[in-house]
């Protein structure tokens, strides 16, 4: 943990949280027709602060308040799902080309090029 | 309890749900207009009910709980002509509300698509994190 938080930053932190969110979305959009489930989505800012502490990151995980109740309780919204999931995608993607760059200067580091 | 589900899981089985909904639905139209000679064999519509399966992480799919009859009651119908009609001409039609199976097999449709597209965009990400370093 301390060698990669060494090499990588919080890029590597930041991969992790962004995987868990995407499973997150991924349940509320696979639950868009069950009655009274709860969309769930998880604080990436406030998860990346725990997760930095060391703690659980399971306090940053909230329910959504929907934009217009539905009447058989449940709380998916397919536009915020789906603008969130795209959004979680991009950032994930974004982590992932800073890992890379990363790993690239090291590895020419390395080889001493 | 349920273990770990990956995307796979999650979106995986929430289209197998999504496709035994759209099986009642299409069971429903085709039996739409059928009639019978009594009212306890006239064809009720079909309806699954879906329900969430958690797993140890928060992590949330869905499957088919069950899937019960509408509680929609058949049409009573006077029609002597028919050859099912029962000794005082009445047949009874089956209990489908067509327009309603319609809009259900959009939604149906819609949302396997947005779970099809969850797992492409699942599946572009893990073959790039594969890929990490290359």
């Amino acid at each position: 943990m301390m060698a990669s938080e060494k090499l990588f930053g919080l890029h590597a932190t930041a991969l992790q949280l962004r995987s868990q969110r995407m499973m997150m979305l991924a349940s509320n959009i696979a639950n868009a027709a069950t009655p009274n489930y709860k969309a769930r989505d998880i604080d990436f800012a406030k998860a990346l602060d725990l997760a930095q502490q060391g703690g659980s990151t399971d306090n940053a995980i909230s329910y959504r308040v929907p934009v217009q109740a539905s009447l058989d309780g449940n709380t998916v919204e397919m536009a915020t799902e789906q603008t969130a999931y795209a959004e979680n995608a991009l950032a994930y993607r974004s982590s992932l080309s800073f890992l890379t760059g990363r790993i690239n200067t090291l590895t020419r580091a390395i080889k001493g090029e | 309890m349920n273990g770990n589900f990956s995307v796979f899981d999650i979106s995986g089985r929430a289209m197998s749900a999504q496709l035994v909904r759209l099986n009642t639905t299409a069971s429903n139209l085709a039996n739409a207009g059928t009639v019978a000679g009594s009212e306890a064999g006239a064809f009720r519509s079909l309806k699954p009910v879906f329900r969430t399966v958690m797993d140890d992480h928060g992590r949330a799919t869905v499957q088919i709980d069950q899937v019960t009859t509408s509680k929609m009651a058949p049409s009573k119908r006077h029609d002597p002509s028919n050859p099912l009609a029962d000794a005082d001409g009445n047949v009874w039609e089956a209990a489908v509300d067509s327009a309603a199976e319609l809009v259900e097999m959009v939604e149906t449709a819609r949302q396997y698509q947005n779970n099809v597209q969850v797992l492409e965009t699942a599946k572009g990400l893990i073959n790039e994190t594969l890929r990490m370093g290359q």
